[in-house]
């Protein structure tokens, strides 16, 4: 199908000269609005995944295979050619807002600096900076253009990158771990407001945790990545309903806390 | 409801504790007219959202923070204005993990060195009941948490995040302390490893009849780990009773709010 926005093929990548992998050969396609979560643990490859679909892999890397976004192949790409696509039809959120935000920076202008990367138009980008701080749910979102990242609190500062990677209505955005350092009621207030963005802006997603339980609130369908293999790939109804993998049982038990009678032992053998 | 003779002394008890942080003005009230008494063999969450105040009452209660007003007293003895080798009773039997394995172990100490710090503390030397075989306490300690013990020349580093909060907690055990005290062990950890963390906890606790206070964002860890509940709230604590009791019929809207965010497979 060529519908597909995305279309990953045999992806397989290697760091360093002793070739340690990271990725082994995995193939996933996103369909446009779809939403795709990736979980596994951490080393699985989940992360290395989303950076390799950025182009963002360090230098050591050695990528190969195909990434097709929208029929192009990205991997045939120059660094030039590449960012182009990258902030506009596709976009990043990291786990650490505090180091992906500019701490010398204003977060208007953080955001307004996305917007003119790759649509120069001068006058009304402080109407669409600001539009886009009150969709993502930021209170006072004039308040918060004009404040610095160290103002806000830590999940203020995620929906500011949020609205960073969406000011340019992206058509997919990848989110590693989003959520991840933010605490129980503010991580629910945050899966929330994207849920409601992604639909608002029609974009596609592929969401990257180790969270069964975020996952499967914000995503359609799940992958579970183990050592750098895909080894279950379902809607996410079945996945949690008829898991196949006896790792994706092992991640769905370590999930379900609340099924746990206290005090008894998580059970984490695979059966 | 408790097993507990009503009027034996507890471990750790805070009363009327309140602590202003920063400047006297603009500052924030971290605690606010705080009490919480934990009892032998307890196991207390303490629970509430960024800011609540749930880790400087736990520092409070380590003797690490002192506050303005109230008191507070270990084994029926206050632990306020008393010189550093007055606590070493309070530093041998209370232990304290924190949240993230990678700042509270120094990178350049090997595990072993780590792990044991805490015997070769002359303060520590001299209390009762201190181990005094360090070697053959260590390789004891490493295996209780499930550490290879071979592996005590290593440097944090070459562990992975789980296993940094095994030495974390490896390290806290080290003197035998009756009281454990852990702030968010398990919030940086992944899913998976979070439950094996828990596991070990759970066994620790169980064979060894730890009292614990257990501070987390997060109820249904604390509901997994503990027998009783305090929920903190703008430095006061808002909601506090038997687990059971407050997670079946949660009567404060904090304590609704952050039941309703824990995440959940809803199939």
């Amino acid at each position: 199908m060529t519908d597909d926005l995305l279309r990953v093929e045999q992806l397989r990548v290697e760091f360093g000269r002793r070739r340690r992998r990271g990725v082994t050969g995995i193939d996933f396609t996103v369909a446009p609005g779809q939403r795709l979560g990736l979980i596994g643990e951490s080393g699985s490859g989940k992360s290395v995944t989303g950076l390799a679909v950025m182009g963002l892999l360090p230098e050591t890397a050695r990528v190969s295979g195909s990434i097709r976004w929208r029929g192009t192949e990205l991997l045939d790409l120059d660094d030039k050619e590449m960012s182009l696509l990258r902030g506009d039809q596709i976009a990043m959120v990291f786990q650490e807002p505090m180091t992906a935000l500019d701490p010398t920076m204003k977060v208007g202008r953080q955001v307004a600096e996305a917007l003119r990367l790759h649509h120069s138009r001068g006058g009304s980008a402080r109407g669409t900076v600001v539009d886009m701080l009150d969709q993502v749910g930021l209170p006072e979102p004039r308040r918060i253009a004009d404040s610095y990242p160290h103002q806000l609190s830590g999940g203020q500062r995620q929906r500011a990158l949020m609205a960073m990677a969406l000011v340019n209505s992206p058509d997919l955005l990848i989110c590693d771990e989003p959520t991840t350092a933010l605490d129980v009621t503010v991580q629910a207030r945050v899966l929330e407001t994207l849920d409601e963005v992604l639909d608002a802006v029609g974009a596609a997603c592929l969401f990257i945790s180790h969270d069964l339980a975020v996952v499967s609130q914000v995503c359609g369908d799940i992958m579970v990545m183990r050592d750098g293999e895909l080894v279950e790939r379902n809607s996410t109804d079945r996945l949690l309903r008829h898991p196949q993998h006896p790792y994706t049982r092992r991640l769905l038990r370590a999930a379900q806390l609340d099924l746990v009678e206290p005090g008894r032992q998580i059970l984490l053998e695979d059966e | 409801m408790s097993d507990q003779v009503p009027d034996a002394v507890p471990e750790l008890a805070a009363e009327h504790v309140s602590l202003h942080l920063g400047p006297a003005r603009g500052g924030v009230q971290a605690l606010d007219d705080v009490s919480l008494t934990v009892r032998s063999g307890r196991r207390v969450g303490v629970v509430g959202e960024s800011g609540s105040g749930k880790s400087t009452l736990l520092r409070v209660l380590a003797g690490l923070q002192r506050p303005d007003r109230g008191e507070v007293a270990f084994r029926g003895r206050s632990i306020l204005g008393r010189r550093p080798r007055e606590l070493a009773d309070l530093r041998a039997n209370v232990a304290l993990v924190l949240q993230d394995p990678r700042s509270s172990l120094d990178p350049r100490m090997n595990v072993g060195r780590t792990i044991t710090e805490p015997l070769r503390s002359p303060l520590l030397r001299r209390t009762a009941g201190a181990p005094e075989q360090v070697r053959a306490r260590l390789t004891e300690v490493m295996a209780e948490v499930g550490l290879d013990p071979e592996m005590f020349r290593r440097f944090p580093h070459e562990f992975s995040g789980g296993q940094r909060q095994r030495i974390a907690i490896a390290r806290a055990l080290v003197t035998r302390p009756a009281v454990l005290l852990a702030d968010e062990p398990v919030s940086a950890l992944d899913v998976s490893v979070r439950a094996q963390v828990l596991n070990l906890l759970t066994e620790l606790v169980g064979a060894r009849r730890l009292t614990m206070v257990f501070v987390s964002h997060d109820l249904a860890v604390v509901r997994h780990l503990c027998d009783e509940v305090a929920v903190m709230a703008h430095g006061r604590i808002v909601e506090a009773g038997p687990l059971a009791e407050v997670y079946a019929d949660p009567q404060h809207r904090v304590t609704r709010d952050l039941l309703a965010a824990v995440p959940r497979i809803r199939v």
